[in-house]
């Protein structure tokens, strides 16, 4: 089969977060760790043919970058999509789940390769998540997994947990099992442990990864700033129905030609507290007054003209980060400098 | 201020405390002109925040960093 191989703008060569916004592009045959991946392919009687790739900016926030790369793989040949591994990398792995997912859904057996952890990986489906180990010191293994879960795909057949395929299922999902001892006494249990010096518990706590601070700005004076909030700040009416609790959406609203937020055009829809106050007076949420004040004094270069905003309630933290990603892409796309967000 | 413990453990790099989760921006106790200028208090010290190198989650107190923003500011507390 022809196999068309999906890859960022870092591994094909092109380079790292300044070649971010790279459109996507075309080159024949395999490209960077594409060439062990065609080996391996290619024992199997496969020919990588092409390889796509795509800055990870625009892979994650240009609404039409998956149609475009899958445009291009088509152009290509395509007859099997592959996508990755994208390890940990968030932005690259829902590039890489939404590629995939478009190549199934236009009939192109398709998968991707990620950490179970990346964001992406609900995004997946319809085609299948090959478990690609979470950093690029596992690449040799990450690609001979893809090599064999694409024979699979390519013979008709559903690649299993041999192929190391994941399921959009949570990281550390719980089993119910039943315990002798009554909630109570495992509560007192784990209690007198910890007070022994244990860690013992029956609840992992959430791992919520790392992310590397970004490098501080030179001069406010200078920047592009935006301001967001996952207070649920909406215009009146809620037109897009955000979700006041476990939010699945973010949107975006224009702050043009506006130098405050007027009460009785906003309200927050948040389902955690109340929002008498911040209605009375939405600045309180989203500080726009002051924020425009101090782009017309120079204290800051200029205001982005929209805001972005999700409700932050109960949210799912595979949610929250797949929020954060998107609003972290779109807003580099745009060449915002600085954000501030408020919490609620 | 009590979700400041919880953006340092989800790892939020810079972070500035503020007088209550239903407020972040302003706060209803003061009259209009004084809610004003803590707001600017807070975005001038949100400012100083996106202007200092950090490498882990920081806390920039709003009552410790400098009333104008510094070009390279360094009022930061851990």
């Amino acid at each position: 089969m022809r196999v068309v191989h999906y890859i960022n703008q870092f591994f094909a060569g092109i380079g790292g977060e300044d070649k971010a916004s790279t459109p996507p592009a075309s080159r024949e045959g395999a490209v960077g760790p594409g060439r062990k991946l065609a080996a391996a392919l290619a024992a199997e009687g496969h020919e990588l043919v092409a390889t796509v790739y795509c800055g990870d900016d625009y892979a994650a926030s240009a609404p039409s970058a998956a149609t475009e790369i899958l445009a291009l793989a088509s152009e290509a040949g395509a007859e099997l999509l592959v996508a990755g591994p994208a390890f940990g990398s968030g932005r690259y792995g829902i590039a890489c789940a939404r590629v995939a997912a478009a190549a199934s859904a236009a009939g192109i057996p398709a998968l991707a390769a990620m950490d179970p952890s990346n964001p992406g990986l609900p995004e997946v489906a319809p085609a299948i998540a090959v478990n690609s180990g979470e950093a690029a010191r596992h690449m040799g293994d990450a690609l001979t997994k893809m090599a064999s879960a694409a024979a699979v795909l390519a013979r008709g057949g559903t690649p299993g947990e041999a192929e190391g395929v994941i399921s959009g299922a949570p990281a550390g999902a719980r089993r119910n099992t039943v315990s002798p001892r009554t909630a109570a006494e495992r509560a007192v249990l784990l209690a007198l442990s910890r007070l022994a010096g244990g860690k013992q518990t029956e609840i992992k706590l959430p791992d919520f990864g790392h992310v590397a601070p970004a490098a501080p700005i030179a001069d406010p004076r200078e920047a592009l700033v935006a301001i967001l909030t996952e207070g649920a700040l909406v215009p009146s009416g809620n037109p897009d129905r955000l979700e006041s609790a476990r939010a699945k959406h973010w949107f975006r609203y224009p702050l043009t030609g506006r130098d405050t937020m007027a009460a009785g055009e906003f309200q927050s829809v948040h389902g955690g507290f109340s929002t008498v106050v911040a209605n009375a007076d939405p600045n309180r949420l989203l500080p726009l007054d002051v924020a425009r004040e101090m782009e017309v004094s120079g204290e800051i270069k200029a205001l982005y003209p929209e805001y972005l905003v999700t409700a932050g309630n109960g949210t799912a933290v595979a949610d929250a980060t797949h929020f954060g990603v998107e609003w972290a892409a779109e807003l580099r796309r745009a060449g915002v400098q600085a954000a501030i967000l408020t919490a609620t | 201020m009590n979700l400041v413990p919880i953006a340092a453990r989800v790892g939020a790099p810079r972070i500035v405390p503020t007088r209550g989760i239903p407020f972040p921006a302003g706060d209803p106790s003061l009259d209009l002109g004084a809610e004003r200028a803590w707001r600017r208090r807070l975005l001038e010290t949100a400012l100083v925040a996106v202007s200092t190198e950090v490498h882990k989650p920081t806390v920039f107190d709003p009552a410790l960093v400098p009333a104008v923003p510094a070009r390279a500011a360094s009022a930061a507390s851990t």
